[in-house]
Protein backbone atom coordinates (compact mmCIF):
# COMPACT_ATOMS: atom_id res chain seq x y z
CA UNK A 1 0.00 0.00 0.00
CA UNK A 2 1.92 3.12 -1.44
CA UNK A 3 -1.01 5.18 -0.05
CA UNK A 4 -1.28 7.29 -3.49
CA UNK A 5 -4.56 7.47 -3.27
CA UNK A 6 -4.51 9.73 0.05
CA UNK A 7 -3.35 12.95 0.34
CA UNK A 8 -3.07 14.83 4.23
CA UNK A 9 -4.35 18.47 4.25
CA UNK A 10 -2.62 20.42 6.69
CA UNK A 11 -3.85 24.14 7.51
CA UNK A 12 -0.62 26.02 8.43
CA UNK A 13 -0.16 29.03 10.33
CA UNK A 14 2.69 30.31 12.05
CA UNK A 15 4.01 26.75 13.22
CA UNK A 16 7.26 27.11 11.46
CA UNK A 17 9.30 25.31 14.83
CA UNK A 18 7.79 22.09 14.27
CA UNK A 19 6.29 21.87 10.80
CA UNK A 20 9.04 20.44 9.29
CA UNK A 21 9.12 17.57 11.69
CA UNK A 22 5.32 17.14 11.37
CA UNK A 23 5.68 16.91 7.18
CA UNK A 24 8.71 14.88 7.19
CA UNK A 25 6.95 12.54 9.75
CA UNK A 26 4.14 12.26 7.80
CA UNK A 27 5.43 11.94 4.20
CA UNK A 28 7.41 8.66 5.49
CA UNK A 29 3.80 6.82 4.79
CA UNK A 30 1.71 9.45 2.83
CA UNK A 31 3.74 11.00 0.17
CA UNK A 32 0.84 13.03 -0.29
CA UNK A 33 0.57 16.42 1.94
CA UNK A 34 -0.30 19.73 0.92
CA UNK A 35 0.13 22.36 3.15
CA UNK A 36 -2.35 25.44 3.13
CA UNK A 37 -0.31 28.08 4.39
CA UNK A 38 -2.85 30.93 5.93
CA UNK A 39 -0.57 33.95 5.76
CA UNK A 40 2.00 32.94 7.78
CA UNK A 41 4.62 35.90 8.90
CA UNK A 42 7.29 33.09 10.36
CA UNK A 43 8.24 31.24 7.07
CA UNK A 44 6.10 28.48 7.61
CA UNK A 45 5.47 27.94 3.99
CA UNK A 46 9.57 27.79 3.02
CA UNK A 47 10.00 24.99 5.66
CA UNK A 48 6.94 22.67 4.67
CA UNK A 49 8.40 23.21 1.07
CA UNK A 50 11.55 22.50 2.32
CA UNK A 51 10.62 18.84 3.80
CA UNK A 52 8.21 17.91 0.44
CA UNK A 53 5.20 19.12 1.01
CA UNK A 54 3.05 21.01 -1.95
CA UNK A 55 2.47 24.75 -0.51
CA UNK A 56 -0.58 26.85 -1.44
CA UNK A 57 -0.83 30.41 0.16
CA UNK A 58 -3.61 32.18 0.96
CA UNK A 59 -2.40 35.70 -0.16
CA UNK A 60 -4.16 37.26 3.37
CA UNK A 61 -4.55 35.19 6.35
CA UNK A 62 -8.22 33.64 6.22
CA UNK A 63 -8.73 31.37 8.75
CA UNK A 64 -8.52 27.54 9.21
CA UNK A 65 -11.67 26.85 7.84
CA UNK A 66 -11.07 28.55 4.34
CA UNK A 67 -7.97 26.88 4.91
CA UNK A 68 -9.46 23.15 4.78
CA UNK A 69 -11.59 24.14 2.14
CA UNK A 70 -8.81 25.35 0.03
CA UNK A 71 -7.61 22.07 0.81
CA UNK A 72 -10.08 19.78 -0.11
CA UNK A 73 -10.15 22.40 -3.55
CA UNK A 74 -6.65 21.51 -4.68
CA UNK A 75 -6.62 17.56 -3.54
CA UNK A 76 -9.76 17.40 -5.56
CA UNK A 77 -8.20 18.11 -8.83
CA UNK A 78 -5.68 14.93 -8.58
CA UNK A 79 -8.10 12.26 -9.84
CA UNK A 80 -6.02 9.65 -8.53
CA UNK A 81 -7.26 10.90 -4.46
CA UNK A 82 -9.69 8.50 -2.74
CA UNK A 83 -9.12 9.60 0.66
CA UNK A 84 -8.33 12.92 2.21
CA UNK A 85 -7.12 13.42 5.90
CA UNK A 86 -7.54 16.65 7.79
CA UNK A 87 -4.16 17.04 9.58
CA UNK A 88 -3.17 19.09 12.35
CA UNK A 89 0.21 21.81 11.72
CA UNK A 90 1.13 21.51 15.52
CA UNK A 91 2.29 18.15 16.06
CA UNK A 92 -0.76 17.29 18.13
CA UNK A 93 -1.85 14.42 15.73
CA UNK A 94 0.02 10.73 15.23
CA UNK A 95 0.79 9.04 11.60
CA UNK A 96 -0.23 6.24 13.21
CA UNK A 97 -3.85 7.20 14.20
CA UNK A 98 -4.31 8.18 10.45
CA UNK A 99 -3.28 4.12 9.36
CA UNK A 100 -5.53 2.93 11.73
CA UNK A 101 -8.73 5.24 10.50
CA UNK A 102 -7.39 4.59 6.69
CA UNK A 103 -7.81 0.88 7.01
CA UNK A 104 -11.02 1.60 8.64
CA UNK A 105 -12.02 3.62 5.95
CA UNK A 106 -10.80 0.80 2.85
CA UNK A 107 -12.60 -1.45 4.58
CA UNK A 108 -15.71 0.42 2.94
CA UNK A 109 -18.41 0.34 4.95
CA UNK A 110 -17.94 4.28 6.01
CA UNK A 111 -17.31 7.07 4.08
CA UNK A 112 -16.04 9.00 6.71
CA UNK A 113 -13.79 8.67 9.91
CA UNK A 114 -13.57 10.87 12.76
CA UNK A 115 -11.19 10.92 15.50
CA UNK A 116 -11.87 10.92 19.35
CA UNK A 117 -9.84 12.02 21.67
CA UNK A 118 -12.43 10.41 24.01
CA UNK A 119 -13.13 6.71 23.13
CA UNK A 120 -9.31 5.46 25.45
CA UNK A 121 -7.38 7.06 27.68
CA UNK A 122 -4.41 8.03 26.04
CA UNK A 123 -5.17 11.35 25.92
CA UNK A 124 -4.67 13.72 28.86
CA UNK A 125 -6.47 16.79 28.75
CA UNK A 126 -7.40 18.85 31.54
CA UNK A 127 -10.86 18.52 33.59
CA UNK A 128 -11.43 22.16 32.30
CA UNK A 129 -11.01 21.31 28.38
CA UNK A 130 -12.31 17.81 28.79
CA UNK A 131 -15.80 19.29 30.24
CA UNK A 132 -15.90 22.12 27.40
CA UNK A 133 -15.62 19.97 24.50
CA UNK A 134 -18.10 17.75 26.10
CA UNK A 135 -20.46 21.02 25.85
CA UNK A 136 -19.44 21.56 21.93
CA UNK A 137 -20.14 17.80 21.31
CA UNK A 138 -23.63 17.74 22.95
CA UNK A 139 -24.83 20.98 21.35
CA UNK A 140 -23.43 19.94 18.01
CA UNK A 141 -24.72 16.37 18.81
CA UNK A 142 -28.20 18.28 19.36
CA UNK A 143 -28.40 20.16 15.85
CA UNK A 144 -26.57 18.07 13.60
CA UNK A 145 -28.04 14.34 14.26
CA UNK A 146 -25.23 13.01 14.30
CA UNK A 147 -23.90 10.96 17.45
CA UNK A 148 -20.17 11.58 18.20
CA UNK A 149 -17.98 12.16 20.92
CA UNK A 150 -15.48 14.57 19.81
CA UNK A 151 -16.65 17.45 17.96
CA UNK A 152 -13.75 19.25 17.54
CA UNK A 153 -11.15 17.18 17.18
CA UNK A 154 -9.22 18.55 13.65
CA UNK A 155 -8.27 14.42 12.76
CA UNK A 156 -10.76 13.05 10.18
CA UNK A 157 -10.24 10.65 6.65
CA UNK A 158 -13.18 11.63 3.92
CA UNK A 159 -14.00 9.67 0.75
CA UNK A 160 -13.01 11.56 -1.67
CA UNK A 161 -17.40 11.58 -2.74
CA UNK A 162 -17.87 13.24 1.14
CA UNK A 163 -14.92 15.82 0.12
CA UNK A 164 -16.62 17.14 -3.14
CA UNK A 165 -19.78 18.07 -1.52
CA UNK A 166 -18.61 20.13 1.39
CA UNK A 167 -18.17 23.58 1.19
CA UNK A 168 -17.33 25.18 4.20
CA UNK A 169 -18.70 28.90 5.04
CA UNK A 170 -16.92 29.36 8.59
CA UNK A 171 -14.07 30.38 8.28
CA UNK A 172 -12.82 31.10 11.60
CA UNK A 173 -13.55 28.09 14.28
CA UNK A 174 -16.55 27.26 13.78
CA UNK A 175 -15.84 24.87 10.53
CA UNK A 176 -15.77 21.56 12.54
CA UNK A 177 -19.26 21.81 13.94
CA UNK A 178 -19.98 22.61 10.14
CA UNK A 179 -18.19 20.30 8.53
CA UNK A 180 -20.23 17.64 10.70
CA UNK A 181 -23.55 19.46 10.17
CA UNK A 182 -22.54 19.15 6.56
CA UNK A 183 -22.23 15.61 6.85
CA UNK A 184 -25.02 15.09 9.06
CA UNK A 185 -27.23 16.82 6.43
CA UNK A 186 -25.30 14.98 3.19
CA UNK A 187 -27.08 12.05 0.96
CA UNK A 188 -24.71 10.62 -1.54
CA UNK A 189 -27.11 8.33 -4.12
CA UNK A 190 -30.06 8.95 -1.74
CA UNK A 191 -28.40 7.64 1.39
CA UNK A 192 -27.17 9.50 4.50
CA UNK A 193 -23.13 9.14 4.63
CA UNK A 194 -22.20 6.30 7.23
CA UNK A 195 -19.16 7.78 9.74
CA UNK A 196 -17.43 5.87 12.23
CA UNK A 197 -15.64 7.31 15.12
CA UNK A 198 -11.29 6.00 15.71
CA UNK A 199 -9.59 6.85 19.23
CA UNK A 200 -6.79 8.93 18.71
CA UNK A 201 -3.78 10.12 20.74
CA UNK A 202 -3.85 14.20 20.94
CA UNK A 203 -0.61 14.60 22.09
CA UNK A 204 -0.44 18.27 23.77
CA UNK A 205 3.51 19.44 24.40
CA UNK A 206 4.39 22.16 25.76
CA UNK A 207 4.42 24.11 22.67
CA UNK A 208 1.07 23.03 21.96
CA UNK A 209 0.06 24.01 24.86
CA UNK A 210 1.60 27.48 24.78
CA UNK A 211 -0.32 27.99 21.36
CA UNK A 212 -3.25 26.05 22.40
CA UNK A 213 -6.64 27.67 21.80
CA UNK A 214 -7.71 29.45 24.90
CA UNK A 215 -11.26 28.22 26.46
CA UNK A 216 -12.45 31.74 25.76
CA UNK A 217 -12.59 30.42 21.55
CA UNK A 218 -15.60 28.06 22.66
CA UNK A 219 -17.80 31.27 23.91
CA UNK A 220 -16.32 32.32 20.12
CA UNK A 221 -17.17 29.03 18.25
CA UNK A 222 -20.76 28.98 19.96
CA UNK A 223 -21.48 32.60 18.99
CA UNK A 224 -20.32 31.83 15.20
CA UNK A 225 -22.45 28.81 15.13
CA UNK A 226 -25.56 30.72 16.31
CA UNK A 227 -25.45 33.63 14.25
CA UNK A 228 -24.33 32.01 10.79
CA UNK B 1 -52.02 49.93 30.36
CA UNK B 2 -51.11 52.52 27.43
CA UNK B 3 -48.21 51.17 27.75
CA UNK B 4 -49.04 48.55 25.69
CA UNK B 5 -49.57 50.78 22.91
CA UNK B 6 -45.39 51.35 22.35
CA UNK B 7 -44.74 47.71 23.49
CA UNK B 8 -46.43 46.78 20.24
CA UNK B 9 -44.95 49.12 18.22
CA UNK B 10 -41.44 47.93 19.17
CA UNK B 11 -42.16 43.99 19.34
CA UNK B 12 -43.18 45.12 15.38
CA UNK B 13 -40.31 47.36 14.53
CA UNK B 14 -37.66 44.40 16.42
CA UNK B 15 -39.81 41.46 14.17
CA UNK B 16 -39.60 43.25 10.99
CA UNK B 17 -36.11 43.85 11.82
CA UNK B 18 -35.41 40.43 12.45
CA UNK B 19 -37.70 39.53 9.09
CA UNK B 20 -35.71 41.90 6.74
CA UNK B 21 -32.68 39.83 7.79
CA UNK B 22 -34.00 37.05 6.26
CA UNK B 23 -35.21 38.20 3.19
CA UNK B 24 -32.95 38.74 0.13
CA UNK B 25 -31.16 41.59 -1.59
CA UNK B 26 -34.25 41.96 -3.99
CA UNK B 27 -35.27 45.05 -6.17
CA UNK B 28 -38.19 45.05 -3.26
CA UNK B 29 -35.70 45.39 -0.43
CA UNK B 30 -33.46 48.12 -1.77
CA UNK B 31 -36.60 50.49 -2.59
CA UNK B 32 -38.33 50.01 0.57
CA UNK B 33 -34.70 50.86 2.40
CA UNK B 34 -34.66 53.50 0.21
CA UNK B 35 -38.37 54.85 1.12
CA UNK B 36 -38.11 54.43 4.37
CA UNK B 37 -34.98 56.59 4.59
CA UNK B 38 -37.32 59.02 2.26
CA UNK B 39 -39.78 59.00 5.22
CA UNK B 40 -37.31 59.12 7.94
CA UNK B 41 -35.63 62.11 6.57
CA UNK B 42 -39.03 63.84 6.14
CA UNK B 43 -39.99 63.39 9.50
CA UNK B 44 -36.65 64.74 10.60
CA UNK B 45 -37.70 68.08 9.07
CA UNK B 46 -40.56 68.22 9.87
CA UNK B 47 -39.76 67.42 13.46
CA UNK B 48 -37.31 70.42 13.33
CA UNK B 49 -39.92 72.63 12.19
CA UNK B 50 -42.85 71.64 14.99
CA UNK B 51 -40.21 69.70 17.99
CA UNK B 52 -43.67 69.33 19.82
CA UNK B 53 -44.54 66.50 17.20
CA UNK B 54 -43.01 64.00 19.54
CA UNK B 55 -44.25 64.98 22.51
CA UNK B 56 -47.56 64.50 20.68
CA UNK B 57 -46.79 61.28 19.42
CA UNK B 58 -45.70 59.87 22.85
CA UNK B 59 -48.80 60.86 24.27
CA UNK B 60 -50.85 59.46 21.58
CA UNK B 61 -48.94 55.49 22.27
CA UNK B 62 -48.72 55.94 26.08
CA UNK B 63 -45.39 56.93 26.31
CA UNK B 64 -44.56 59.92 28.88
CA UNK B 65 -42.34 62.03 26.77
CA UNK B 66 -41.09 62.68 23.08
CA UNK B 67 -37.14 61.71 24.16
CA UNK B 68 -38.65 58.37 25.32
CA UNK B 69 -40.08 57.77 22.35
CA UNK B 70 -36.96 58.80 20.08
CA UNK B 71 -34.87 56.90 22.35
CA UNK B 72 -36.83 53.70 21.77
CA UNK B 73 -36.97 54.40 18.31
CA UNK B 74 -33.09 54.75 17.83
CA UNK B 75 -32.92 51.20 19.83
CA UNK B 76 -35.31 49.58 17.22
CA UNK B 77 -33.00 51.48 14.43
CA UNK B 78 -29.76 50.91 15.41
CA UNK B 79 -30.62 47.08 15.82
CA UNK B 80 -31.61 46.90 12.43
CA UNK B 81 -28.23 48.59 11.48
CA UNK B 82 -26.27 45.93 13.60
CA UNK B 83 -28.70 43.30 11.29
CA UNK B 84 -28.14 44.45 8.12
CA UNK B 85 -24.22 45.46 8.74
CA UNK B 86 -23.82 41.52 10.06
CA UNK B 87 -25.16 40.30 7.21
CA UNK B 88 -23.87 42.54 4.63
CA UNK B 89 -19.99 41.84 5.97
CA UNK B 90 -20.44 38.07 6.28
CA UNK B 91 -21.51 38.14 2.37
CA UNK B 92 -18.71 40.58 2.04
CA UNK B 93 -16.10 38.41 3.76
CA UNK B 94 -17.84 35.52 1.41
CA UNK B 95 -17.18 36.53 -1.74
CA UNK B 96 -13.30 37.89 -0.52
CA UNK B 97 -12.47 34.56 0.96
CA UNK B 98 -13.64 32.73 -2.64
CA UNK B 99 -11.23 35.60 -4.11
CA UNK B 100 -8.19 34.36 -2.44
CA UNK B 101 -9.09 31.05 -2.39
CA UNK B 102 -9.22 31.47 -6.76
CA UNK B 103 -5.91 33.21 -6.45
CA UNK B 104 -3.85 31.07 -3.93
CA UNK B 105 -4.72 27.94 -5.91
CA UNK B 106 -4.04 29.34 -9.51
CA UNK B 107 -0.73 30.09 -8.25
CA UNK B 108 0.81 26.05 -6.80
CA UNK B 109 0.63 23.85 -10.10
CA UNK B 110 -1.72 21.07 -10.26
CA UNK B 111 -0.88 17.60 -8.75
CA UNK B 112 0.42 15.78 -11.53
CA UNK B 113 1.61 18.60 -13.15
CA UNK B 114 5.09 20.07 -12.79
CA UNK B 115 5.97 23.99 -11.78
CA UNK B 116 6.00 26.68 -14.33
CA UNK B 117 9.60 27.48 -15.39
CA UNK B 118 10.75 29.94 -13.45
CA UNK B 119 11.16 33.00 -15.11
CA UNK B 120 15.26 34.00 -15.20
CA UNK B 121 16.80 35.86 -11.95
CA UNK B 122 17.26 39.68 -12.46
CA UNK B 123 21.64 40.15 -13.03
CA UNK B 124 22.07 40.71 -9.35
CA UNK B 125 23.53 44.28 -8.64
CA UNK B 126 27.22 45.29 -7.75
CA UNK B 127 28.23 44.50 -4.20
CA UNK B 128 31.25 47.06 -4.41
CA UNK B 129 30.75 50.44 -2.29
CA UNK B 130 32.69 52.09 -4.86
CA UNK B 131 29.16 54.27 -6.08
CA UNK B 132 29.67 57.99 -4.45
CA UNK B 133 26.85 59.98 -3.93
CA UNK B 134 26.52 62.48 -6.72
CA UNK B 135 27.38 66.29 -5.48
CA UNK B 136 28.31 65.04 -1.77
CA UNK B 137 29.21 68.34 -0.88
Amino acid sequence: MDNADVWLVVPLYNEAAVIGDVVRRSRATFPNVVCIDDGSKDGSAEVAEAAGAVVVRHPVNLGQGAALQTGFDYVLSDPRMRYVVTFDADGQHQVHDVEVMLGRIRAGDVQVVFGSRFLDGRTDASLLKRLVLRAAVTYTNATTGTRLTDAHNGLRVLHRDVASRLQITQNRMAHASEIVAQIGAMRIGGHRVAYAEEPVHILYTDYSRAKGQSLWNTVNILAELIWR
Amino acid sequence: MRQLGIQLILIVGVLAVAWRLLISYGQKAIALRRLGLLALAAFAVWSILDPQIWNEIAGFVGIGRGADLILYGLVVAFFGFVATTFRRFRDLNNRYTRLARRIALDEVPRPGQVAPPLPPAPPTPPTTSTVKAADAD
